[in-house]
């Protein structure tokens, strides 16, 4: 097991290089096609002064010819300055920003499972009765208000309303209870959803019928064989969810002015500022594929019958 | 009350004093302690593109230089009528080409270094320079020989150019032609120094995006400097011991909050983190005229609102069809119901007052009229219908709104089938340029003072008229103002513009810009003006 | 590879999903969920035809973020416009998107899933790191890129739409059929030599529909509101047109001063995705092969 383990490992790392180079190389390409760039603006600027800002960045040089100079500053570690935001390195930008969104995602990780996965288990062990309907209820509330909705909601109540925290900023420890609950509340919903259908899923099958003839106790049933089965949506679900929470939310960071990395992924596109496009996605892309593989991992701990693969 | 039970009520009280106090305790909000300590927090639309004047282009980074950088003329922050800055006094040859600043003695940048001619000379020099590829660059091209260094044909020689430094404080600028509004150019960003000694320690003369910008590196002749900058969070600005009005300086600190999102930045007002908001969401402009009628302000802006018809596509290539278009408008029901930020509707291009100058009035609301012309296009062209219009706007719940009332109007009035796209940004800017459309939605700020920065636009080759329209008149009469003798045959070329363009119709002006932004009454000596220039050393708080 | 794809059930099936279909009609909360949302698919698809009195692009513009009354059962918008009329008329965008884009992801996702889990070896890793990069790319870019290559287009939508839409539904079908492809009965079905299509539709199929019916009832209303923010590349419904993801989209930051204009799209929004939930909930039990041994 651990050699296997470890040779899995290492093939999936060596698979990601490939994979982040087919990343680069298209999105290098995609953000070049796009209309307009990064110094296009509402007042057009004489030709000859466009020809002077292309030439000091190599964009008159053939698109092959920029795309293998820029490949060869990547392979350097060097993701280049953004070209938005002039004076600022791509690899600063994210460096800066990351840990901002790292903080908001854990936080709204432990309360979207905190929340999701007892209110799952319990609906799940309660089928049809209202130990059911009022958490999912309540999950089908989290889902029915989207992020855009919910942040200015809790704002309503706990900032314009009660006066506990501020409404937006990220200068003290309050700052981070509205955002993280509100982006921690829709992905508990999620949870509870896919944790009360695997639970279900499994407690019908008849491994758990024999434990429970056998007369096992309900939290030995729901901790020791039910809940590795039952996991195995959710784990999925979570690997992609956890990409996209840790590196930010740019709904939420833009309703409560927090200065993280999700309103660089989506600013960079709609400024067309290539380098910083590509450095975030290929940082999301490295968030993904470690999860990813994190989560084909945890599956094969908790299912020995599914082989790592 | 049995046992058990007054527990719980002893509970209950502790419970709701702690809630209580926590609700008390609450450290005084940015408003509160900045009134007392004289910091100002200012939010400030979107994080700057960067902080080199010579580099960036917006309005938000316009706000931040002007604390940290002075120009050789300041602005009256009332008027906005030319003052001496850096130069103390200047003389203007009687043909209008050369203008002589002498610097202050006593100003010095925030290093402590002195402030000379030469270093004007420098940042003219470093701006034009082709290979900084500047995009504000072509403010500068007033100046004799600068449009050919700075498009670098055929190695032009830096000593062409008008600018020369006489002595450490003297500065001689010269013209390519007589430019009655180069004293407010100069208040442009383009236009302010930079520090020669930082910008060569930071690398090149030529290189952009060096560090020289950062906190620490950063050297001005601003009334302040710069101390903090978080992306995405704050930039502050802290007084510059330096500047040569360091005494009359008021204000210990300016806080900018690159907020992006109206309503966060409202919200933001309304707790107390900010003394000023960069705009209001037209969603709440009714309800705080309400709630807070001494704080809301409408102050006009210098920006024409306006849709673009594209003269070269059917059936916008007929005048009669652009005429109707733009006469079938309720501009007053726009105003009042859409906008609702007390702009005034516009029935000529220049906003009314730019630079001493009013139109007549060119357009109404006729919609008999604009009936009657489309009938005669439809008779004249062998029609039953008039060919659908389709109106791009890029996306915006603002533009959006003014868009469908358009459209009802179109349509409801003159019949016509009307079609709304909107696009990103990027790709709606594209389409525009590409006169990719059939009529698009604009908007235009005066660069400075002057008519001229509205009227050019529509200049057969100006890079901004994008409707493929062109009349040889109306060219000719914006020559002949930027020659002409006096200020009277000026304006009166600029009115036979407009008049030119009230009639042909490329371009149906809807409503003149006004600045709907929340301020916190303990703002002193922050006057309205039409190109919202707050000049900060005139600041001050008190609170009321 | 088509082996996947459901094939018609065979005739000792017919029974089990008469079973199926008797099951879900006793099911009451599954039944209440039908009749309500076919009341809300049929107020929108016939609505707007039979309240004539107010048109939804029909601006008014003085009459503008008018109280719910009488005349205007749900209020006005900011240009006057019957908010009654524009739900119901969103209502039409936002469940044909809704269903159908759900509907491609579900084909696509659990074709690619299925395939990928039960052959497993090199093309499972090949497809896996697919999906990888189809996460990683830039929506933004490739919606901008799909409308200036092809321009606007309804069916681009669902291409945008379900492009991202199907891939955690890929993972979680894969991760499914990677523990069931080694259980005892698929196994002795192998041993019996029964072909690979004939597995995968009759053995492994059924067994996935649990986890499929509930990542679908959660993917309808994240293609309602991926629908919102599509529009605002341009892409998507086309005003004066609406959706309900637009309209809660408008409504949400004017929620303290015109509550009408968040609340009543948001109760349309709300009411399907609880009946369909329930809807989703009753399948699920019906079409559960071990249910019937209760």
């Amino acid at each position: 097991m651990q050699t296997s383990l470890s040779r899995f490992i290492l093939v999936r790392l060596l698979q990601a290089l490939p994979v982040l180079f087919i990343i680069a190389t298209l999105t290098f390409f995609m953000v070049r096609l796009a209309p307009g760039g990064p110094f296009s603006g509402e007042k057009k600027i004489p030709k000859e002064i466009q020809a002077n800002i292309e030439a000091h960045y190599g964009f008159d040089k053939p698109l092959h010819v920029q795309y293998v100079r820029y490949m060869g500053h990547l392979l350097r570690g060097d993701l280049g300055p953004s070209f938005k935001y002039v004076g600022w390195d791509v690899a600063e930008l994210i460096r800066r920003s990351f840990p901002v969104s790292l903080q908001l995602g854990v936080f709204a990780l432990l309360i979207a499972l905190g929340l999701g996965l007892p209110a799952g288990i319990i609906a799940a062990l309660h089928k049809n009765t209202a130990a059911d309907y009022v958490p999912m209820g309540m999950a089908m509330v989290g889902i029915c208000l989207p992020t855009f909705v919910m942040g200015p909601l809790l704002i309503l109540l706990f900032s314009s309303g009660l006066g506990w925290f501020s409404p937006m900023g990220w200068y003290s420890w309050r700052d981070l209870v509205l955002p993280s609950l509100t982006l921690g509340l829709y992905y508990a919903a999620y949870i509870a959803r896919l944790t009360r259908g695997g639970m279900l899923e499994v407690l019908s099958q008849d491994y758990i019928r024999t434990a429970r003839a056998k007369g096992a106790s309900t939290s030995r049933l729901v901790f020791v064989h039910a809940l590795r089965g039952a996991l195995q949506p959710v784990i999925t679900f979570l690997g992609p969810a956890m990409a996209g929470l840790i590196s930010g939310s740019f709904i939420i960071e833009t309703i409560f002015f927090i200065p993280g990395l999700g309103r660089f992924f989506v600013n960079a596109a709609f400024n067309r500022d290539y380098t910083m496009v590509i450095g975030t996605v290929l940082f999301y892309a490295v968030l993904i594929l470690a999860l990813n593989l994190i989560v084909d991992i945890v599956q094969a701990v908790l299912n020995p019958k599914s082989r790592l693969e | 009350m049995n046992r058990a039970g007054r527990k719980v009520f002893c509970l209950a009280t502790a419970i709701f004093l702690a809630a209580f106090q926590i609700s008390c305790q609450r450290p005084l909000s940015n408003v509160e302690s900045g009134n007392r300590d004289q910091v100002l927090h200012l939010g400030n639309g979107t994080e700057p593109q960067g902080l080199d004047p010579h580099i960036v282009t917006g309005v938000p980074e316009h706000n931040i230089l002007s604390a940290l950088l002075e120009g050789l003329v300041t602005e009256d922050p009332k008027t906005l009528q030319p003052q001496p800055g850096a130069a103390e006094s200047w003389t203007i040859s009687p043909d209008g080409l050369v203008y002589t600043f002498r610097l202050r003695k006593n100003a010095r940048w925030s290093n402590g270094d002195a402030h000379t001619a030469q270093d004007y000379v420098y940042s003219f020099r470093r701006i034009l320079n082709p290979a900084l590829g500047a995009q504000y660059a072509y403010m500068l091209h007033v100046l004799r020989g600068a449009r050919a260094f700075n498009e670098g044909k055929s190695k032009v020689a830096w000593e062409t150019v008008g600018v020369e430094a006489l002595d450490d404080h003297t500065l001689r600028l010269t013209l390519e032609h007589p430019t009655p509004y180069f004293l407010e150019l100069l208040n442009h960003y383009s236009f302010w120094p930079v520090h020669p000694g930082t910008i060569e320690r930071f690398g090149a003369f030529e290189k952009r995006g060096t560090p020289w910008t950062r906190p620490g590196n950063f050297v001005g002749n601003g009334a302040f400097v710069l101390h903090e900058w978080r992306v995405n969070s704050r930039i502050i600005a802290t007084p510059n011991p330096h500047y040569w009005g360091a005494a009359n300086v008021a204000l210990k600190a300016i806080h900018f909050y690159p907020i992006d999102s109206a309503d966060t930045e409202e919200r933001a007002y309304r707790s107390g983190f900010i003394h000023r908001t960069q705009t209001v969401p037209i969603h709440r402009i009714d309800d705080l005229r309400e709630r807070r009628p001494g704080e809301i302000k409408f102050e006009t802006y210098l920006g024409t609102y306006f849709y673009r018809l594209n003269v070269t596509k059917k059936p916008l290539d007929d005048a009669r069809v652009r005429r109707a278009l733009a006469l079938s408008v309720d501009r007053a029901g726009l105003v009042s119901n859409i906008t609702r930020g007390g702009q005034q509707p516009a029935f000529h291009f220049c906003p009314p007052g730019t630079g001493g100058f009013t139109a007549g009035v060119g357009l109404k609301y006729d919609v008999e009229e604009a009936k009657r012309l489309i009938a005669d296009y439809l008779k004249a062209t062998g029609q039953s219908r008039v060919p659908p219009i389709e109106i791009l706007y890029n996306t915006s719940e603002s533009h959006k709104v003014i868009a469908e009332a358009i459209q009802g109007m179109w349509r409801d009035k003159l019949g016509l089938d009307v079609k709304l796209l909107n696009q990103e940004w990027k790709v709606y800017l594209d389409s525009v340029m590409q006169a990719n459309y059939l009529t698009s939605r604009a908007g235009w700020i005066g660069d400075y003072n002057d008519p001229n920065t509205f009227l050019d636009m529509w200049l057969t080759d100006g890079g901004n008229n994008n409707t493929g329209w062109t009349h040889a008149r109306y060219d000719e009469l914006i020559r002949q103002a930027s020659r002409a003798p006096d200020i009277a045959a000026r304006l009166a070329c600029f009115r036979e513009a407009e008049e030119i363009l009230a009639r042909e119709v490329p371009v149906v002006p809807l409503y003149f810009y006004v600045n709907v932004t929340m301020r916190h009454p303990s703002v002193q000596g922050w006057h309205p003006n039409v190109l919202d220039h707050h000049p900060y050393q005139h600041v001050r708080l008190k609170a009321p | 590879m088509s082996t996947a794809t459901p094939t018609t059930p065979a005739p000792e099936g017919a029974s089990l999903w008469h079973d199926a279909w008797l099951r879900l009609r006793q099911n009451r909360m599954a039944v209440a969920g039908f009749v309500i949302f076919a009341g809300i698919t049929l107020l929108c698809l016939f609505g707007p035809t039979f309240f004539t009195r107010h048109a939804y692009d029909k601006t008014q513009l003085e009459a503008h973020f008018k109280n719910p009354d009488a005349t205007h059962w749900f209020g006005t918008d900011a240009l006057g416009r019957d908010v009654f009329i524009r739900v119901l008329k969103g209502g039409q965008i936002s469940l044909a998107v809704g269903f159908l884009a759900t509907a491609v992801s579900i084909l696509i996702g659990v074709t690619y899933g299925a395939c990928s889990g039960y052959v497993g070896g090199k093309l499972d890793a090949l497809m896996m790191r697919a999906v990888d990069i189809l996460y990683s790319l830039p929506f933004t870019i490739f919606v901008i890129l799909l409308m200036v290559i092809f321009g606007r287009n309804f069916i681009l939508l669902f291409i945008a739409i379900g492009a991202v839409e199907w891939l955690t539904m890929a993972r979680i079908v894969r991760g499914q059929v990677l523990v069931l492809k080694h259980a005892e009965f698929v196994e002795a079905a192998r041993a019996l030599g029964y072909s690979t299509p004939r597995i995968l539709a009759h053995h492994i199929l059924p067994n996935l529909l649990g986890p499929v019916i509930i990542y679908a009832t959660l993917t309808v209303p994240a293609v309602m509101l991926l629908e919102a923010v599509l529009s605002f590349l341009g892409l998507g419904v086309q005003s004066p047109m609406s959706s309900w993801g637009l309209l809660i989209q408008e409504g949400a930051e004017k929620m303290d001063i015109y509550p009408w204009l968040l609340i009543f799209p948001a109760l349309f929004f709300s009411a399907t995705l609880f009946s369909l939930n329930f809807i989703g909930d009753g399948l699920r039990d019906a079409l559960d092969p071990r249910a019937a041994k209760d």
